[in-house]
């Protein structure tokens, strides 16, 4: 085909555009255009009234469903693409679905006639559309409401099958829209409804895949290629990094139902969603609405589909929430909590009961666990010779930017307070040993501590391990956040501190063990 | 200081942009003002049937060296009363045809004179072409010429020009678009066909409309949906994804507040 036959193409280009824009110009048009489809009046005797859905941002659902019929329900999702936050200090430009990662949750009932409104913000650069895997027919509405910058687009479908199911922009590149946060959950109730619990909550994983580094600061850019290979920058849940932590954590009391609405809008990861700490009553896998599993640990939730869990709370204290695929949880965000108040359960949970030595096979100098120290050790002196970025940073930048560092990394032993674990955890707050040499507590994060301390005049005999993955800059900030925080005072550890010490000569191994 | 450098730039680049250009023009031809001569080449299509060939020749043609202007389009509306924003008939362009303009002979404190004209359809901006004796680009022109950089006809060889290319899709849209010719001139001489606004194509549909069955799967399994990669030529060639699912949610009387456009030429001056 030449380009002169590319020229006839647009006479038919010209011929069909003048067809799709001619019936505005006629008087009732819109009357023509809505008697088509299940949308027309009397075209399905089951559902009766019409109202406009309730559109939660997550973690929040909407309530359940009180009636006992099927309705007409109009859903307006506006589609906008915003600059905010994917973790402290970093921006990303969204794509989303009604202004927020996930999408807004969008709740119905089995039976139900879905007027569907997708609205393309003005000031969008792209064209978006939606594919709802709760809608049955080709492209699942993406064909239906493919929309430019500043239009609108209207299609209506029949919820035939109940179930949790993700909704995502099907516009090419496909991949890059789902990559940029287009997805979100619709939840179609069956008819009977859901067993009533007391709190429900919205949690959806996705990955992201920015230009820099996990943590790198300023507006990040789509990078295509770590897309491709599937190796994301950060794997969050509710679109950044901290959204569901401290005072956003999702809460409940004791003796509570907590049911979760997990989606995975990928776009390349599965999830293998876990809760520390609780095991699932029943889970309702990939979204069924029959809760064929009883009393689970971890669930898998597949890129682009989701799962129902519940679980009542016995004991209070915070539940970590995570992707089991650890390193994507302490290391690029998947990372969320659930707080529980109420009285302790001594009988479901009774704490530490038995502390007591145990020799057995505690590594020894020369031993395979000795020698990756070791490595690791020489490794951490080879990342020297590497040019390190210098920090001027004042103490209380460091101590905002140490408390990042300290909510992905060090909380889950240590705690959010600082007050670690009886017998187990020596704490941070108020701590003696802390305070009482900063070179030590740099030594500590770089090195791993193995081996009896005192702190606060109590015995400690536990491992931590080496935190080298730290740069000298996080490391530094970390300490000066603790030595700052939980009724510490003291002063800021700089980089240049740490960096000395990861250059000394890792400490002769007989003295670990002595 | 540092100011007034950063402002000289431009100006000097685009100057440089038309000497190189005129120098590359076939014997005989000299591009009018404002215009640079594109030479023939083959153009290799993001998307193709599979009888189609994996190229296309394309002639050499005329194109202007900068998107068209609040400033130009107000002149054509000065010089064409149907084409104003009270006049316009709704067939041709939707309801926010220029609205971004004050009035319909004012281009006003909203939109920069001298910033792109958007919020102009396709039946517009043909009109204004056409009033120039110019025509719009084809597809294949438009990406032909888009797809060199600033030192390379095949761009797609340029690292800095594909992470210049991709930071606009990436970077948030600005309220005001800025002005024309602040960019570098590509390799032809061609200023802001990336980074600054979409631009119309004659023949903006043409993917929608080369499928077999209109509105059948064959086609939006292209368009829409996991296998769209599948006919691609270049599948990391994410802008020209864009910018083809862009250009497809369109119809000719659409606008869009950061859809713009500029004009081209034959050679023998004759529209096609």
């Amino acid at each position: 085909m030449k380009i002169n036959a590319l020229s006839s193409l647009c006479a038919r280009v010209l011929a069909s555009a003048l067809l799709v824009t001619a019936p505005s110009l006629a008087p009732g048009a819109e009357a023509a255009v809505a008697a088509r489809g299940p949308n027309a009046k009397g075209a399905d005797p089951t559902v009766t009234g019409e109202e406009t859905a309730v559109l939660t941002q997550a973690p929040h659902v909407p309530p359940p469903i009180k009636r006992s019929h099927a309705t007409k329900v109009i859903v307006k999702l506006e589609v906008k693409e915003v600059v905010k936050k994917l973790s402290d200090g970093v921006e990303y430009l969204f794509w989303t679905f009604g202004g927020d990662v996930p999408g807004s949750f969008i709740r119905i009932r089995e039976g139900d006639l879905v007027e569907f409104h997708l609205l393309n913000h003005p000031s969008s650069k792209m064209p978006h559309n939606i594919d709802l895997h709760a809608v049955t027919g080709p492209g699942g509405g993406a064909a239906s409401s493919f929309t430019a910058p500043g239009h609108s687009s209207q299609f209506s479908f029949k919820a035939l099958n109940p179930g949790l199911y993700v909704y995502h922009c099907a516009t090419a590149p496909v991949g890059m829209h789902v990559a940029n946060g287009m997805y979100g959950l619709i939840l179609v109730e069956p008819k009977e409804g859901l067993p009533p619990v007391n709190k429900e909550y919205y949690i959806m994983q996705g990955e992201f895949y920015t230009a820099g580094k996990f943590g790198d600061e300023g507006l990040q850019y789509f990078d295509q290629n770590k897309a491709v290979d599937e190796r994301p920058t950060y794997v969050v849940f509710n679109g950044a990094v901290s959204s569901l932590v401290g005072d956003k954590a999702i809460t409940a009391n004791v003796g509570e139902t907590v049911r979760l609405f997990v989606g995975n809008g990928g776009p390349n990861l599965i999830s293998s969603f876990h809760v520390i700490g609780e095991i699932f009553d029943h889970v309702y896998p990939e979204g069924s609405t029959v809760p064929t599993l009883k009393n689970v640990q971890t669930t898998l939730v597949p890129a682009g589909g989701s799962a129902m869990v519940d679980f009542k709370v016995e004991v209070p204290g915070t539940y970590v929430l995570v992707d089991h695929s650890l390193f994507r949880a302490f290391n690029k965000g998947a990372l969320g909590m659930l707080k529980v108040s109420g009285p302790e359960n001594l009988i479901a949970y009774s704490g530490k009961e038995v502390d007591a030595v145990y020799l057995g096979s505690q590594a020894a100098a020369g031993s395979e666990a000795q020698k990756q120290v070791a490595a690791l050790q020489a490794q951490v002196k080879a990342a020297m010779t590497s040019d390190p970025k210098i920090s001027a940073l004042t103490k209380d930048i460091q101590i905002a930017k140490g408390k990042q560092v300290f909510m992905q990394t060090c909380f889950v032993c240590h705690q959010v307070n600082g007050e670690g674990i009886p017998n187990q955890i020596p704490p941070l707050a108020k701590s003696d040993y802390l305070m009482a040499d900063a070179e030590r507590a740099i030594r500590i994060v770089l090195q791993g501590q193995t081996g009896e301390v005192e702190v606060n005049g109590k015995k400690y005999n536990g491992t931590m391990l080496p935190l080298n993955n730290l740069t000298d800059e996080e490391v530094a900030n970390v300490l000066t956040y603790v030595r700052n925080s939980f009724g510490n005072s003291g002063e800021a550890v700089k980089p240049e501190a740490v960096r000395r010490v990861r250059s000394e000569a890792p400490a002769p191994a007989a003295n670990q063990y002595e | 200081m540092r100011f007034h450098t950063l402002k000289l730039v431009p100006l000097a680049l685009l100057l440089l942009g038309g000497l190189g250009s005129a120098t590359k023009a076939r014997e005989g031809e000299t591009p009018p003002a404002g215009m640079v001569l594109v030479p023939a080449g083959q153009f290799t299509p993001l998307f193709r049937a599979e009888q189609e060939p994996k190229q296309f020749p394309v002639d050499a043609f005329l194109i202007d060296v900068l998107p068209v202007t609040n400033g130009d389009y107000l002149e054509f509306v000065r010089a064409n009363p149907k084409w104003r924003r009270s006049t316009v008939q709704r067939l041709f362009a939707d309801e926010d045809y220029l609205k971004l303009w004050a009035g319909d002979l004012e281009t006003g404190p909203g939109v920069h004179s001298n910033a792109p004209v958007t919020q102009v359809s396709w039946f517009a901006a043909k009109a204004f072409a056409t009033w120039k004796g110019k025509r719009l680009p084809t597809t294949a022109e438009w990406e032909y010429a888009a797809a060199a950089s600033a030192t390379l006809q095949e761009g797609g060889n340029d690292p800095d020009f594909i992470r210049e290319v991709r930071a606009w899709y990436s970077a948030p849209a600005p309220a005001r678009l800025p002005t024309v010719g602040s960019g570098r001139a590509n390799y032809f001489g061609v200023h802001d066909l990336h980074g600054l606004a979409w631009e119309w194509v004659a023949d903006f549909n043409t993917a929608m409309v080369s499928g077999d069955a209109r509105g059948d799967t064959g086609l939006d399994r292209q368009l829409f949906c996991g296998a769209g990669s599948e006919g691609a030529k270049d599948r990391g060639n994410f802008p020209a994804f864009m910018r083809y699912g862009f250009r497809s949610s369109l119809k000719a009387s659409y606008t869009v507040h950061n859809l713009g456009f500029r004009c081209a030429r034959s050679l023998t001056g004759e529209t096609k």
